[in-house]
């Protein structure tokens, strides 16, 4: 029955459709308004069109200028009809070259003619389809200042179109910077007052504030324009202050509490600004609560999110804000996945900081088996908020101890890190790792069982510095203290070669935390021993590559730190006095112009040196040949080293006999 | 409906009184007026400071009661001793430590509901010993040796641990602590019985729901050293409360314009074209009313002619012409005046004014002058006059009678100059406003001064024999006392003269007409606005808050 209207309707519409290429105006005109009418309002109609072919008839009389003006129109209405279709309508629409040849006939038609505001709107329509053809619309300095020309004078219609489309398509830095130079700015500016009495239109701020939002966001220049740009009496934050306050639209409350938040977060307003701190955080907190509907508290969610992650003073704030705690948990109990993510967000940032706040958080009723759960969410980004919430709250040691260790949130964490997760999600998850391994983690055993020592040596071989960092940064967290059998587990797993990698890694903090991770390793006096009796060779390797090599001073003193620690074992000791280079080396260092050196060599030393222990006049001896001795004395003579005097005296003391 | 009559022309000829109390609130701006415009505090005072006598012993109050101090108590367990200093520093740590030395005082009013968003602030100038301070709000009665928020119908917010307590001894985490320097804002809406608390200009949400109503203001301080202003509106406020309050209007405006109506209610078209129909035929606009009925097809309840009649009437009164006016009406409507003294009296006593304004003669004597004068123009508004020596002379006489305080019955005895005749409260100065000076036409002035003399003692005897006499008494003294000055225009009763008070006369008349004709004596929309204002009132009496956002004025200029 359905198959049988649509024949009758492709038949009866033959006539006129062939009219359309008729070389008779008046027949084309004719064959246009019926066209146009028969499309309006009918997706089926459309699809039925545009699958006969007249679209690029329609453009081409669209865009001839030779034509009468009205056929042009006819055919641009006709275009905008079409794509107020279906996302299929308007892919077909975007493949045969639309959007260009609308661009291309905005460069000529004149403004304020009905023309351009029907070809305005059918790209607005081509442009709100995702993914828009933002190629269609080039940086062209001219085009663009033709653009902001008609979002400052046209009629309000092409006004509102024009300021969507750009919002659209300002995506990158370039089309900042360009629409910036084209006076976009105060095209916006200009639609961001409501004259006083008048009922503020959504339809007409929301693009504007769009606009506005895409082109400051975390671009400092751009910020900092609107910041200085001003329409009549009122700079542009002057004009969203009024805007977020409570008796706008939700809608637009929001997106200028969002506009102000871009510009803070691109430097241009201080965090404690009153537009801030009075405007735009009390909206957002407020359109965080219960009364309004989900996306709206989503958005707000996400938006505070944005405001509150990096400063602290901002965190406190929002923390005491409208009962947002309140607020943000029953957002995760929201079904929408947007909710759920904004919600989770908002806490990573408010917690980012503050121990009282992440005591809050945790606090706030059932939120901990909410982002356990929010860990198993199927929608990746409702999993990766949830383990930024997680890393936020790892930072308190408090929390590791209690809460984390109540609700097994390892469990969970783990296998989304064992299941090829995505980047970021790689990253934020290895962070709260780092933090659930500390010393004083509860979970940090039964992490061990889940295979956590080789999912952090892969992180390691990363290709991306900060996912080697924190896969060496978690390893070195849980040998701290650790049983033997955990550091044997680690130097095994990890490997001779890929320790030697990584301490020649591009990143120091990286190397940093290998030597950290060998310091923590060759702890203890048994561990000492025991690892030594089985890796010496590649650790005093390790060690002499730092120490000869061209290393900052901190990677340094941690390479002598280790010698100290090696130099702490029973058995160890004598592997660094069999080696002459070490100890040479040590001797230079006593006298290294750089104080921490010279306090990690001095610990070296003072470990070699000590009495009471099997060989340690021989050791004395040796050491005083090489010239340490004298080295400890100069140190005691320095007054540079004053602050050495003890230590150098304790160390000196052993040598009873020499001195 | 004979008393509602009356009540208008009261309000019509009461308005200059008001007017000039407002001239003198403006000097001193009342900001608590403007945040609560509905309130009216003849009925339900504003809280403006904490109360001297409704507050617990310990409690000291300074700074035009606005500052509560903790100073203890001379007896029992609060008493300070007299004490030396190490010794007062021993009883200062221990003092305070209990509930019982815990006090309270509440505002000398409760919250108005006519507020709709009642709000204060309290700085802590200082947190004392514990800083264990709570800020709420009590009924009338509820024990002031307490913080607020312990007891039945008590609320508060305690600084010393940030906690919400809702009548119950054990609090819920409810926001931030607070100590020394910060501002902690109540405010209290009335249209949803909830209580929110702001700290240093910030919101920290609902507290409190359900409240009951009438409660007050209430602070409560335990340790010594506990000091905390007020702000009850009079300065302007850290928080801006006046976003919220635009909030609650737009939200309130919105509630009344999607207000769901039954059917035949809802036909806005027709009703509104009934209102505006009866509204044209009440006030006698005879053609364009003739014009909207044929326009909409709305019925004339009235014949022509009579609308006719009353318009002219209504023109002669607005045009100050009210001699004419009785005579019109006399003539057409006869019997009408005679059995309404009230209203007879009202018009002549327009028509003195009138004759003292130059607008009015008595029509009898009209013809013959042809110009309508007043008898003392000469001390006319200056503007009016473009002869410089006469205005000299004006200050002259003005200079004489100056000092003369309007009259006020019989006050004036021991004074110089001589009582008027039949006229009580009239002093001869009229006599020295007479044109004796001015040789021109010194006749006819003073003929016409005699004459208004006349007439004004025809309209005392004519009160004398009214039964509302406190009413008619002032309104008569009010029109007299616009002799005692030589420029009336100017002088504190000058309000009389202008032509906006002839329309209070000119709708009781209508009114009464249309009442003998078996009419209306109100059209429908005055009906459906009086109507609407007598249900704020209302509203406000039983504590409904929603009646403090109902702008009716802005409802009805849509």
């Amino acid at each position: 029955m359905q198959q049988f209207t649509v024949f009758m309707d492709i038949e009866s519409s033959r006539s006129y459709i062939d009219e359309l290429y008729s070389s008779d105006a008046v027949k084309v005109m004719e064959a246009l308004v019926t066209l146009k009418n028969s499309v309006i309002g009918s997706n089926r109609q459309k699809s039925s069109v545009i699958s006969q072919g007249v679209v690029p008839r329609l453009l081409q009389l669209m865009s001839e200028e030779s034509l009468d003006p009205n056929i042009r129109l006819e055919a641009t209405i006709t275009i905008g009809s079409l794509a107020k279709g279906t996302p299929e309508n308007i892919e077909s629409l975007i493949e045969k070259g639309t959007a260009t040849a609308l661009v291309e006939m905005l460069k000529t038609v004149p403004l304020g003619s009905k023309l351009a505001e029907a070809a305005l709107c059918a790209l607005r329509s081509i442009f709100s389809h995702k993914p828009a053809p933002v190629d269609a619309l080039p940086a062209d300095m001219r085009l663009l200042t033709r653009l902001t020309q008609i979002a400052r004078e046209d009629s309000q219609e092409a006004r509102t179109s024009v300021i969507r489309v750009l919002a659209v398509w300002c995506s990158g830095t370039v089309e900042q910077e360009a629409l910036t130079c084209a006076g976009a700015c105060s095209a916006a500016a200009a639609m961001l007052v409501v004259p006083p009495r008048s009922v503020p239109s959504p339809s007409r701020l929301v693009p504007a504030l769009e606009l506005l939002a895409a082109m400051c966001f975390k671009n400092p220049n751009v910020a900092q324009v609107a910041l200085n740009t001003r329409h009549g009496d009122k700079s542009i934050p002057e004009l969203l202050m009024c805007l977020v306050s409570r008796d706008k639209p939700l809608v637009v409350a929001l997106k200028a509490a969002k506009c102000l938040t871009f510009l803070q977060r691109a430097g241009a307003l201080p965090a404690d600004d009153s537009r801030i701190v009075f405007g735009a955080l009390p909206c957002l907190a407020r359109l965080c609560t219960k009364e309004n509907t989900e996306d709206i508290r989503a958005s707000a969610a996400e938006v505070l999110a944005y405001l509150t992650e990096v400063d602290t003073s901002l965190q406190r704030l929002a923390a005491i804000s409208n009962h947002l705690m309140s607020s943000l948990a029953d957002i995760v109990n929201c079904q929408s996945a947007a909710a759920k993510q904004g919600a989770f967000k908002c806490f990573a940032s408010l917690g980012a900081n503050d121990e009282d706040i992440r005591k809050m958080i945790i606090e706030t009723h059932g939120l901990m088996v909410h982002v356990v759960n929010g860990l198993n969410n199927p929608d990746p980004c409702v999993s990766l908020a949830a383990v930024r919430c997680l890393h936020s709250l790892s930072r308190s040691v408090q929390q590791l101890r209690t809460t984390f260790q109540d609700h097994a949130v390892w469990k969970p964490l783990m296998q989304l890190l064992n299941d090829s997760p995505g980047p970021e999600l790689l990253n934020v998850g290895s962070s709260t790792l780092c933090n659930l391994l500390l010393e004083f983690s509860p979970a940090k055993e039964p992490m061990l069982d889940q295979g956590a020592v080789e999912m952090l040596c892969n992180l390691t071989k990363m290709s991306d510095p900060a996912l080697r960092l924190n896969g060496i940064w978690a390893l070195m967290n849980m040998a701290f203290q650790a049983e033997q059998k955990v550091k044997q587990r680690i130097l095994c797993c990890l490997g001779t070669e890929q320790m030697f990698r990584l301490l020649g890694d591009s990143d120091t903090r990286v190397i940093m935390k290998m030597l950290g991770l060998l310091r923590n390793l060759l702890s203890t006096r048994q561990h000492i021993d025991a690892i030594m009796s089985e890796y010496s060779s590649q650790v005093m390797q390790a060690v002499i590559v730092v120490l000869e090599g061209s290393y900052p001073a901190e990677v340094k003193e941690q390479a002598l730190c280790i010698l100290g620690n090696i130099g702490d074992g029973e058995k160890s000791k004598d592997l660094i006095m069999a080696n002459e280079d070490v100890l040479r080396k040590l001797v230079d260092y006593l006298a290294h112009p750089e104080s921490k050196l010279q306090e990690a060599a001095l610990f070296v030393a003072g470990n070699l040196v000590w009495r009471g222990e099997a060989g340690a006049a021989a050791r004395q001896q040796r050491l005083a040949d090489l010239g340490v001795l004298r080295a400890l004395k100069l140190l005691r003579a320095s007054h540079h080293a004053a602050h050495l005097h003890d230590k150098v005296k304790t160390a000196l003391a052993q040598f009873n006999e020499f001195t | 409906m004979k008393l509602r009559k009356s009540e208008m022309a009261a309000i019509g000829s009461g308005r200059g009184t008001m007017d000039s109390q407002n001239q003198v609130q403006s000097d001193t701006v009342d900001r608590l007026k403007l945040l609560y415009p509905n309130v009216n505090e003849e009925e339900t005072p504003l809280p403006r400071a904490w109360s001297t006598k409704d507050k617990f012993s310990y409690i000291g109050l300074s700074q035009n009661n606005l500052r509560v101090h903790y100073k203890g108590g001379t007896q029992g367990p609060g008493r300070r001793p007299h004490l030396p200093y190490l010794h007062l520093r021993l009883w200062m740590y221990r003092h305070g430590k209990t509930h019982r030395d815990a006090a309270s005082v509440r505002a000398t009013h409760p919250i108005p509901a006519a507020c709709g968003l009642y709000y204060f602030e309290v700085r802590i100038v200082s947190k004392g010993r514990d800083g264990y301070m709570g800020i709420g709000l009590s009924a009338h009665g509820v024990n002031m040796n307490r913080l607020p928020g312990w007891d039945k119908h008590s609320y508060g917010y305690h600084g010393d641990d940030g906690h919400s307590f809702c009548s119950s001894g054990t609090g819920q985490p409810y926001g931030p602590t607070f100590t020394t320097g910060d501002v902690i804002g109540c405010g209290v809406n009335l249209v949803d019985n909830t209580c929110f608390y702001t700290k240093n200009g910030h919101h920290l949400g609902i507290a409190f729901r359900g409240l009951p109503p009438n409660l007050y203001p209430t602070v409560g301080l335990q340790t010594p050293g506990e000091v905390v202003d007020t702000n009850f509106g009079q300065q302007p406020f850290v928080f801006d409360i006046e976003d919220m309050l635009k909030e609650l209007r737009a939200r309130t405006r919105v509630a009344i314009d999607e207000f769901p109506l039954p059917d035949e209610q809802g036909q806005w078209q027709q009703v509104l074209h009934r209102m505006v129909s009866t509204y044209l035929v009440h006030h006698g606009y005879c053609s364009t009313a003739q014009a909207f009925s044929r326009a909409t097809g709305q019925p004339i309840d009235e014949d022509i002619a009579s609308i006719k009649n009353r318009q002219r009437v209504s023109k002669l009164v607005l045009a100050g012409r009210v001699g004419e006016a009785v005579e019109t009406t006399r003539r057409l409507w006869p019997g009408l005046l005679e059995r309404d003294p009230d209203l007879l009296f009202l018009l002549k006593c327009r028509q003195f004014v009138e004759m003292v304004n130059g607008t009015d003669c008595e029509a009898s004597e009209d013809g013959a002058n042809g110009v309508a004068t007043s008898v003392i123009s000469h001390t006319g508004r200056p503007h009016k006059r473009s002869n410089g020596v006469a205005a000299d002379a004006a200050e002259e006489g003005g200079g004489r009678d100056v000092d003369m305080a309007p009259a006020a019955n019989g006050d004036h005895e021991d004074e110089a100059l001589p009582l008027v005749k039949g006229m009580p409260g009239v002093t001869a100065s009229v006599a020295a406003l007479l044109p004796d000076r001015f040789e021109a036409d010194a006749s006819s002035q003073r003929a016409s001064v005699e004459r208004m003399l006349a007439f004004g003692r025809e309209l005392y005897a004519m009160s004398q024999k009214l039964s509302q006499d406190l009413y008619h008494k002032s309104m008569l003294e009010d029109a007299f006392s616009l002799l005692a000055y030589s420029n009336p225009w100017d002088s504190p009763v000058g309000w009389q003269l202008e032509p906006v008070r002839r329309e209070a006369v000119c709708d009781a008349l209508n009114s009464a007409i249309l009442e003998s004709q078996g009419m209306q004596w109100s059209s429908p929309v005055e009906a459906c606005v009086s109507h609407a204002r007598s249900l704020l009132r209302r509203m406000s009496r039983a504590a409904l808050g929603a009646c403090a956002f109902a702008d009716l004025s802005a409802l009805l200029a849509r």
